[in-house]
């Protein structure tokens, strides 16, 4: 076997020789062709992948570079598991599609691939564990992806090797699978000749051309391409070929050492039937191989690689490196301990990408139009190739993957995520987190105070515990003074966490004093215009009417050709000409690009990122306008400042401070723009002013517990491209009764008329015991009358309500196999349920919010103050 | 009566009686590798020599076990860590900080350390030093020695400015910034004296050197440690009116101890070496290994130039007297060392300075006790022996150790584990299993060991706590046995003297990129 392996004159574990169709084997190279339409540069999975499913959906001249060989980079030697298991749906969806495409594989190219659907077994060791797999469970089932919760005993009936005494249950999947990763790889590369792609090894992509933003050219060491389209598929070298084209690409991954051992065959040999194992407590994964094991895991100590660049070291030489094993070898002997007498056969290095925050990159690079990427796959290379390949090649053809892929867009990144020791610091964190447990609102620990308001300092020595959102810190709460600190920070749950009280002190204050909370994270850009291009654009781009009073405040969609929404924000009317639009933290790059695109070339309009220059703080509560009339001499009673209206005001001594009447979260209140310069001063002088209407410090759980309750959806979060403003109830926001043709208007009259298949209800949960039930986070199966009807997208405890709000998607179920209409009815008329790890509580769903909850405030008449987008 | 029985409690248990008295003390025989019992076996000669109490025990019967942590707690409670900023603004520095510690076996510890950067002129001082028949002679030179070096190296004006500034009541610039742990102390009665003693120095020196004058390193240790010496010996023989001074300028004169001290200024060590001590310089190979490079010479009976010196500095008719039983008149080890006076004065002078001085000193046998066989004193001086060395980039570290470090870890182990500890467990060899039959649990019970290793390394923060562990708990296989750690750790206060010294050493570290590019700094 050895023979085989080393015969191939390369370092790989996979035994099965590799012979294209197409002539790359032989000796002579084919000519590259002087233009293409697309040239995708990178030979593993992902690179074939996305071949072949743009081959399938009919696009011709693809070309496919690969610097060495087809499948030479971590495909060649990843351990080939198939696995559903992933943390978030659309990955799922992915793994799931990547399974039944490699299924059928074999059949339709006739190349062996390798496939044995074995199942997986995901163990649990404690009580946490359990019920995170049990979430999980819940979210397949709505997939319809099949899996059982299972008992140890029933474990050790699936598996001869694995000992039970210490597990507390499992999750199997009986669909999982594996193959031989460099056979799917051939197999796709053969694929995708056979529809014409061409397939050249052994040529390096030097660079990316590019020409007023959009690729025009490929530079190779063997000649230059011209092309229309660039997809980087280079895995592990992803970022330095980003960094190689006229205009960067910031494509922020960076390689980990990822080691797994072979065994020598048991001397019962292991059936290659036998389930692929998770012990992810243990850290480790299992699968048969060759009649014995194949063990890898995820530490706790990564080794970050390749920092520097890929001169560094070759993937060829990478080394073993036992000592860093040991925890692994120990958790898999745990494990199985009659592994002990078999031998070992080979310690494989083998580096995985990641990125920061877990999900891989997808999409068009916000600054250059044609330029694609595909990677950073976090160690599910395999299982994402398929489904991603195939997004990816939707997204080219149509101009949008056909699911939300929003978490898994590169352009949740811009270039502050850039930076190689953030990268570093930051992969180090993310390896161990793949299988750590994760409970919810957990937050990255490292590369964290990138991004601070002037305000840092000031709110982390009066007990600012912070959250991280595209690189800024925000304030989750603040601990009271004499708190216990320590245990606050330590305590991780699926149940009541510990701040409990702390943010529901927060939420009285604001509902019966007054609170500031610091929002300078948001997105802010300006766009003017000379004459009148802004609200032009504005008009056409925004689902709700433009064409306002100097001074008035409106929230909007920014809708794509489906009516869903791209963006969600709030734009004021500064000047006649001048639009200051306020964006979700996380929308800095996409809404940039969003409004570049359909931006005309003029050169008298201009669009501006503002975020950095205003420090923007929330002043929340009943005597609000209390402070701020003392500190401005100016009556902000609702009589003279209503609601969402836009002022330029003194606040102490600072003059033109931007004061909103809103607060996002339908409370009564004002969000200050301040220039950041006079941040300091205006903090400290609201603080000392504030202090006799009770005035304290909140953070953004208080935020989002208030907005929540009052059926407050948020970008992102609740609210997709796949979202209209129909299904939740927004229609209000869109200028049906105008007749400007802006985007998206087509599509939303079409579901006007249809009447919508999916609509955003509010759950309020009944019969839960808050103190003693799993409490609610999102992606929960909802259920009416017994029957499954969609999930959750966000929830909250609403300390006024005293009970759980669950905000989520329900669709009636289709009879005929068209999408049927949700009714009035469909939505009151039925006993709700919301599954919490395979618990159900019942719930009443609500399409409109308690008016109860809303404080009484003079409004404009034509808009009420629902407002959209903070953080999670 | 306390006065006095502290004044010689040291005695008996320490480098003075000779081996007829307490045959098993200090080299103990009992343990022929590596000076201590294996836990197993209760030794075979002490039970029988020792004066035998009921309830002193071999160890292993005695001793109760102790947790990893309060094992650690023992280990580290002396530990003392410095780091030399590398740029503060004037200077590099060729040294990056050191690394101290000490571990007692007497009680209380007998042993002294000290380091200070001198701020009047150049370079650091470091220095161990190992007392006897008490810890007063080592206190007093762990507190006054370094000043003593500090004014044989400043330049004339300096001396000069330091005068003015005493005369005219002016506050002086301070001389020394001392480096010390919590719980080293200074004799706070004693001040007063000791500054007076250092003035009428430095006022000798004033005397004896002209403007644009000053001594080199080596004039200047030499000059120090013979200076100090002579002033400890003075204050005793002039006694002091405050009677608690008294009892302690005897006690201080009446006890011994050496001194192994190190003056470093960039790329220039001195060693300046009184007795037993040893300084010991780590140097990496270029296969990465380290060797030891000696540059002190032990003053005991091993070293041969030592007994030719002492035997022709007396008449041929001592000859077989001088030294016997490898000891200095058959009592002590060191054959140099401070204090001492019993082997420096004359017979006449010991009888007076103990008749004029305190009553106690009078009820207690050992001051009518003269070694025998004394003849033509003195037998003992304190001058030491000085060793220049120029540092080199392969010149990692320097060792300073009193003896209890020495005789339980050969120099070349010493450098071996501190080398290891300083570079990291990275230096070790990868494993790989080649072509090799290895199963899974072979391996990991091979990891399992090489994990220890490293994590015994991780535990210490502080490498001469890490050499102590070491020295206190390597088994027969050269790796360190928690079990044997505690055994060691846990004997009883009167036990542990016979089986482990007072150990304290100082391991500076020397920066490589400064050392041997030396004009950069100068």
């Amino acid at each position: 076997w050895i023979g085989v392996l080393f015969s191939l004159g390369r370092r790989g574990i996979w035994s099965s020789p590799r012979r294209l169709a197409s002539a790359v084997e032989t000796t002579q190279p084919i000519p590259l062709p002087s233009q293409a339409r697309v040239v995708i540069c990178g030979g593993g999975i992902v690179g074939t992948s996305v071949a072949y499913h743009l081959a399938k959906l009919g696009w011709t001249e693809i070309v496919l570079l690969e610097q060495g060989r087809l499948g030479a980079g971590t495909t060649r030697l990843c351990a080939g598991i198939v696995s559903v298991a992933k943390p978030i749906s659309i990955e799922c969806k992915m793994a799931d599609y990547s399974n039944s495409l490699y299924e059928h594989l074999e059949e339709e190219t006739g190349v062996k691939t390798g496939y044995v659907k074995t199942g997986s077994l995901c163990l649990a060791q404690n009580q946490d564990r359990f019920l995170s797999l049990k979430r999980l469970a819940s979210r397949l089932n709505v997939m319809g992806i099949p899996c059982n919760v299972i008992k140890p005993k029933e474990v050790s009936k699936l598996h001869p090797l694995v000992n039970i005494h210490d597990l507390v249950g499992a999750l199997h999947l009986p669909g999982d699978a594996v193959v031989s990763p460099p056979d799917v790889n051939h197999a796709l590369a053969t694929a995708a000749a056979g529809h014409g792609v061409q397939i050249h090894e052994r040529t390096t992509v030097n660079h990316v051309m590019m020409e007023k933003g959009h690729v025009t050219a490929v530079e190779t060491d063997r000649g230059a391409i011209e092309c229309e389209y660039f997809v980087n598929c280079a895995g592990q070298w992803a970022y330095e070929l980003g960094q190689a084209s006229e205009t960067k690409v910031s494509v922020p991954l960076h390689g980990c050492e990822h080691f797994y051992l072979l065994s020598k065959p048991l001397p019962e040999p292991l059936q290659p039937s036998t389930p692929v194992v998770m012990d992810m407590d243990g850290r480790i994964y299992v699968r048969a191989w060759q009649g014995g094991v194949l063990s890898g895991g995820f530490e706790k100590n990564p080794k970050p690689i390749f920092t520097e660049g890929r001169n560094q070291l070759e993937i060829q030489t990478m080394q073993e490196d036992w000592d860093h094993f040991e925890p692994m070898l120990s958790a898999l002997l745990r494990r199985m301990p009659e592994l002990e007498v078999c031998e070992i056969q080979q310690l494989v290095n083998c580096p995985e990408s990641f990125t920061p925050d877990m999900r891989c990159l997808m999409g068009e690079t916000p600054g250059v139009h044609g330029y694609f990427v595909l990677a950073g796959m976090n160690a599910s290379g395999l299982a994402f190739a398929g489904g991603a390949g195939k997004y990816l090649a939707e997204w080219m053809t149509y101009g949008y993957p056909t699911a939300n892929v929003w978490p898994l867009d590169i352009k949740r990144f811009g270039n502050l995520q850039s930076s190689r020791t953030f990268l570093r610091h930051r992969v180090m964190e993310v390896m161990p987190l793949l299988y750590n447990l994760k409970v919810p609102r957990w937050d990255f620990q490292t590369g964290r105070q990138l991004r601070t308001s002037p305000l840092y300092d000031r709110l982390d020595t009066q007990g600012a515990r912070w959250m991280e959102k595209h690189g800024f810190e925000r304030a989750k709460y603040f601990i009271p003074a004499g708190k216990d600190l320590l245990s606050l920070d330590a305590s991780k749950t699926f149940y009541k966490p510990d701040w409990f009280d702390i943010v529901g002190a927060e939420v009285k204050c604001c509902k019966e004093a007054v609170c500031v909370i610091d929002m300078s994270s948001f997105t802010k850009f300006e766009l003017t215009s000379t004459d009148d291009q802004a609200l032009a654009l504005l008009q056409h781009l925004c689902a709700n009417d433009l064409d306002v009073p100097v001074g008035h405040i409106v929230h909007t969609g920014m809708l794509n050709e489906r009516g869903g929404y791209e963006n969600d924000c709030s734009v004021v009317r500064v000047k006649k000409n001048s639009f200051f639009i306020i964006s979700p933290t996380d929308q800095q790059v996409h809404c940039w690009s969003w409004l570049k695109k359909h931006m005309p070339d003029d050169p008298q309009l201009h669009l501006e990122d503002v975020s950095w220059k205003y420090t923007a703080l929330n002043l929340i509560g009943p005597r609000a306008m209390d402070v701020l009339g003392e500190l401005s001499y100016v009556s902000m009673t609702p009589e003279h400042f209503p609601s969402l209206f836009c002022k330029e005001m003194s606040v102490g001594y600072a003059n033109g401070i931007r004061v909103m009447s809103m607060t996002h979260t339908g409370e009564p209140g004002f969000m200050l723009y301040i220039p950041i310069e006079y941040a300091l001063h205006v903090y400290n002088e609201v603080m000392s002013v504030g202090q006799k209407y009770g005035i304290r410090n909140a953070g953004y759980y208080a935020l989002r517990s208030l907005r929540i309750e009052k059926f407050f959806a948020f970008w992102g979060q609740d609210l997709d491209p796949f979202t209209t403003p129909l299904e939740c109830g927004r229609e209000f926001r869109v200028k049906f009764d105008t007749d400007i043709d802006f985007l998206g208007r087509a599509s939303l009259l079409h579901q006007r008329q249809e009447g919508v298949s999916r609509r955003f209800i509010m759950l309020v949960l009944e019969d839960h015991d808050t103190e003693l039930d799993l409490w609610p986070w999102w992606g929960e199966p909802i259920y009416r009358n017994g029957e499954l009807c969609g999930t959750t997208t966000s929830s909250a405890y609403s300390y006024t309500l005293e009970r759980h709000v669950c905000l989520g998607f329900v669709s009636p179920p289709s009879l005929d196999g068209s999408p049927a209409a949700v009714t009035p009815d469909f939505i009151n008329r039925g006993d709700y349920e919301v599954d919490i790890a395979g618990q159900r509580y019942p719930a009443k769903a609500k399409l409109y919010p308690f008016s109860s909850l809303f404080a009484q405030q003079r409004r404009r008449k034509d808009e009420m103050e629902l407002s959209n987008f903070q953080g999670k | 009566m306390p006065v006095t029985s502290q004044l010689f409690r040291g005695f008996p248990l320490a480098k003075l009686w000779g081996s007829s008295l307490f045959p098993c003390q200090r080299q103990l025989p009992c343990c022929p590798t590596s000076h201590r019992p294996t836990s197993s076996q209760p030794h075979p000669i002490w039970p029988t020599a020792m004066p035998v109490r009921g309830y002193r025990r071999s160890p292993d019967l005695h001793s109760y076990n102790l947790t990893p942590p309060q094992v650690n707690s023992i280990l580290k409670a002396n530990e003392y860590s410095f780091k030399v900023p590398e740029f503060d603004g004037k200077n590099v520095s060729s040294v990056m900080g050191f690394d101290s510690n000490q571990l007692p076996a007497n009680a209380p510890i007998e042993d002294r350390r000290s380091a200070a950067t001198c701020l009047q002129t150049r370079g650091m001082l470091l220095g161990v030093f190992d007392g006897h028949a008490g810890c007063a002679c080592a206190q007093a030179l762990s507190e006054r020695l370094f000043y003593y070096v500090a004014m044989s190296l400043m330049p004339h004006e300096t001396l000069c400015e330091l005068e003015a500034a005493v005369e005219a009541g002016r506050p002086l610039s301070p001389i020394l910034q001392w480096h010390k742990h919590p719980n080293d102390y200074f004799t706070r009665e004693a001040q007063t004296m000791y500054f007076n003693s250092l003035r009428t120095y430095w006022q000798e020196l004033i005397d004896l050197s002209s403007p644009g004058e000053s001594l080199g390193p080596r004039e200047a240790l030499l000059s120090a440690f013979k200076r100090l010496d002579s002033d400890l010996s003075l204050e005793a023989q002039v006694g002091d009116a405050n009677s608690f001074l008294h009892y302690w300028v005897l006690r201080v004169a009446f006890s011994g101890a050496t001194a192994c001290v190190a003056h470093i200024d960039g790329s220039d060590l001195y060693v300046a070496n009184t007795g037993d001590g040893r300084a010991v310089l780590g140097v990496q190979e270029e296969d990465g290994s380290f060797s030891a490079h000696t540059l002190s010479n032990d003053h005991n009976a091993q070293n041969e130039n030592e007994v030719a010196r002492i035997q022709g500095e007396h008449p041929p008719s001592e000859k077989k007297t001088v030294v016997r039983q490898d000891r200095l008149l058959g009592l002590l080890m060191p054959f140099r060392a401070f204090g001492d006076v019993k082997f420096k004065w004359s017979i006449d002078l010991q009888r007076g300075v103990l008749e004029s001085g305190p009553d106690q000193l009078h009820d207690n046998e050992h001051t009518k006790f003269i070694p025998p066989n004394y003849h033509t004193p003195p037998y003992l001086t304190a001058e030491p022996e000085i060793t220049h060395h120029r540092l080199r980039p392969q010149d990692r570290f320097l060792v300073l150790g009193t003896d209890g470090l020495w005789e339980t870890l050969h120099r070349q182990e010493v450098v071996r584990i501190v080398g290891e500890y300083l570079t990291g467990v990275h230096q070790r060899q990868p494993l790989t299993v080649g072509g090799y039959h290895v199963t899974l649990g072979q391996m990991q019970g091979l990891l399992a060991e090489r994990k220890a290793r490293a994590s015994l390394a991780f535990q210490d923060q502080n490498a001469a706590t890490h050499l102590i562990r070491h020295a206190v708990g390597n088994n027969e296989f050269g790796a360190v046995d928690h079990e044997t750690l505690s055994k060691m750790l846990s004997l009883p206060e009167e036990l542990a003297r016979m089986y482990r010294d007072d150990i304290t050493i100082i391991i500076t570290q020397f920066n490589p990129h400064v050392v041997g590019h030396q004009g950069t700094w100068t």
